[in-house]
């Protein structure tokens, strides 16, 4: 308990100095989670929205690999991330290789089948009849899809939510393909790895709080986002 | 009737799902301003007509020509002519927004002006005025089929497509869509095509009525003569309340 307690002193201690090793952390997590979050929507919601409203030979395979995608180990995407820009791979030419780039894919990778599933069944979960009724009033495909990610953008929200709790807590895929370089490429979690293993629980505890305040700060400002509410609310 | 005056011309229209044939019919004239009526047992083919005639399918035999022009499962209409038909279905799909951002959908997806004081006006005559800026899903039956139809007139169709709008509702909501239907047609000469099991609500509504069954008509007829005069076996016996099969 006394840990937890220095812990947390020693979070509000390393946060009101602005620590300068410790605002970098936190800048690189929300830089690298904000951007592979930013592109997961960008592909996940019109994919899922693709998928939740068309019919199509096949369609039960994508669904099957999303599913998977959704459940897929971390550490895995990163292996095979680390193996694509490692410099035998075929992207090793771009030396991406531990920097942000290379953890934003993998972790853009980890997020959107996550997003596109939850956007899916969000989709999904809108009645039918509202779909052919706003044909039957004359709405384009784009105008109904438009309509239809509107009915159900309390599960495009969580969808979006799932996506940010996957990347903003792993740390597998990032250690690997990041190499948790001090100033570069260290966020967060391999930090809370860092210090663990180098027994500063005290600084480990402070950066898991900071994790957990940026995580809660960041879920419930989506969940008040004016207009979100959907039929449940 | 004239000729110049037919809306809908449909030549040998044919619909399969899953191997089944689900409507056939050989010719069916809709005049300019009347409401025809569709009447049969469940599973006749009456609300797949209506998807055809809304243009949310095509049929997979046959041609359907629509305001002079022809279609067919090749040639489906463009965008503009197929927001001159709308359909209101029996159970409302409304969206979430408030009643009045719903009845104003159709006009800005064709990115019309809304005119707010029409919209006003046609609140007052569903009785929804008080409701203007209420979410449309927390609406009753009677109150959503209502502004769903008000939804689909606010555009002014040329064609309105009603399928069992009024099977659900109790008698006073029955009665403010009917007279609103009236009033409309009178100002408007829409054209109306009606699914309805209330006999009845077709001897009110209808100029001319059709008896569907297996897909295909058994008898059309002016009002008068379909429901005094029937000339097939199966209309006498559909009218009698009798079981067909």
């Amino acid at each position: 308990m006394d840990l937890l307690i220095e812990g947390l002193q020693e979070a509000i201690s390393l946060l009101i100095t602005f620590d300068p090793r410790v605002i970098n952390i936190i800048l690189t997590s929300l830089q690298v989670t904000g951007t592979a979050l930013f592109f997961a929507a960008l592909i996940g919601i019109p994919l899922g929205a693709f998928l939740g409203l068309s019919d199509f030979p096949g369609k039960s395979i994508i669904e099957a690999v999303l599913y998977t995608g959704m459940g897929f180990p971390p550490v895995a995407i990163g292996l095979l991330v680390f193996i694509t820009f490692s410099s035998a791979g075929p992207f090793g030419f771009l030396n991406w290789l531990f920097t942000t780039r290379a953890m934003i894919i993998a972790q853009i990778i980890i997020s959107f089948p996550l997003v596109a599933g939850f956007t899916m069944t969000a989709v999904n979960s809108v009645d039918s009849n509202l779909l052919l009724q706003l044909k039957a009033l004359g709405a384009t495909k784009r105008q109904v899809v438009l309509a239809i990610l509107k009915e159900s953008r309390l599960g495009v929200l969580v969808s979006v939510i799932a996506g940010f709790g996957a990347i903003i807590s792993e740390v597998g895929a990032v250690m690997m393909v990041g190499g948790n370089i001090e100033r570069s490429t260290r966020v967060l979690t391999t930090a809370i790895v860092l210090e663990t293993r180098k027994g500063n629980f005290g600084l480990a505890i402070s950066f898991g709080i900071i994790l957990l305040t940026i995580t809660f700060v960041v879920n419930f400002c989506m969940s008040i986002l004016p207009g979100r509410g959907g039929r449940n609310d | 009737m004239i000729k110049n005056n037919i809306v809908y011309m449909l030549n040998n229209i044919s619909k399969i799902y899953e191997g089944r044939d689900v409507l056939s019919i050989n010719q069916l004239s809709i005049q300019k301003g009347e409401i025809f009526c569709l009447v049969g047992p469940s599973g006749a083919g009456k609300s797949t007509l209506l998807r055809l005639l809304n243009f949310l399918e095509a049929p997979d035999q046959g041609e359907i020509k629509f305001l002079d022009q022809v279609y067919s499962q090749s040639k489906q209409p463009s965008l503009d002519i197929k927001r001159k038909v709308t359909t209101v279905f029996q159970r409302p799909a409304l969206m979430t927004s408030s009643v009045v951002k719903n009845i104003a959908y159709p006009l800005k997806i064709r990115g019309e002006e809304v005119d707010y004081d029409q919209i006003d006006q046609l609140l007052i005559k569903l009785g929804l005025e008080d409701l203007k800026d209420q979410r449309a899903d927390k609406l009753s039956g009677g109150e959503a089929q209502r502004v769903s139809l008000a939804r689909a007139l606010i555009f002014k169709p040329e064609v309105l497509l009603l399928d069992e709008p009024t099977s659900n509702l109790d008698p006073a909501n029955i009665k403010i869509i009917e007279d609103i239907i009236i009033d409309y047609i009178k100002t408007n000469k829409t054209t109306i095509v009606m699914v309805t099991h209330n006999l009845f609500q077709a001897k009110r509504l209808a100029d001319r009525v059709g008896l569907l069954h297996d897909g295909s008509f058994i008898e059309v007829k002016e009002k008068e003569g379909f429901f005094n005069n029937p000339e097939q076996e199966l209309t006498k016996d559909y009218l009698a309340g009798r079981l067909i099969c």
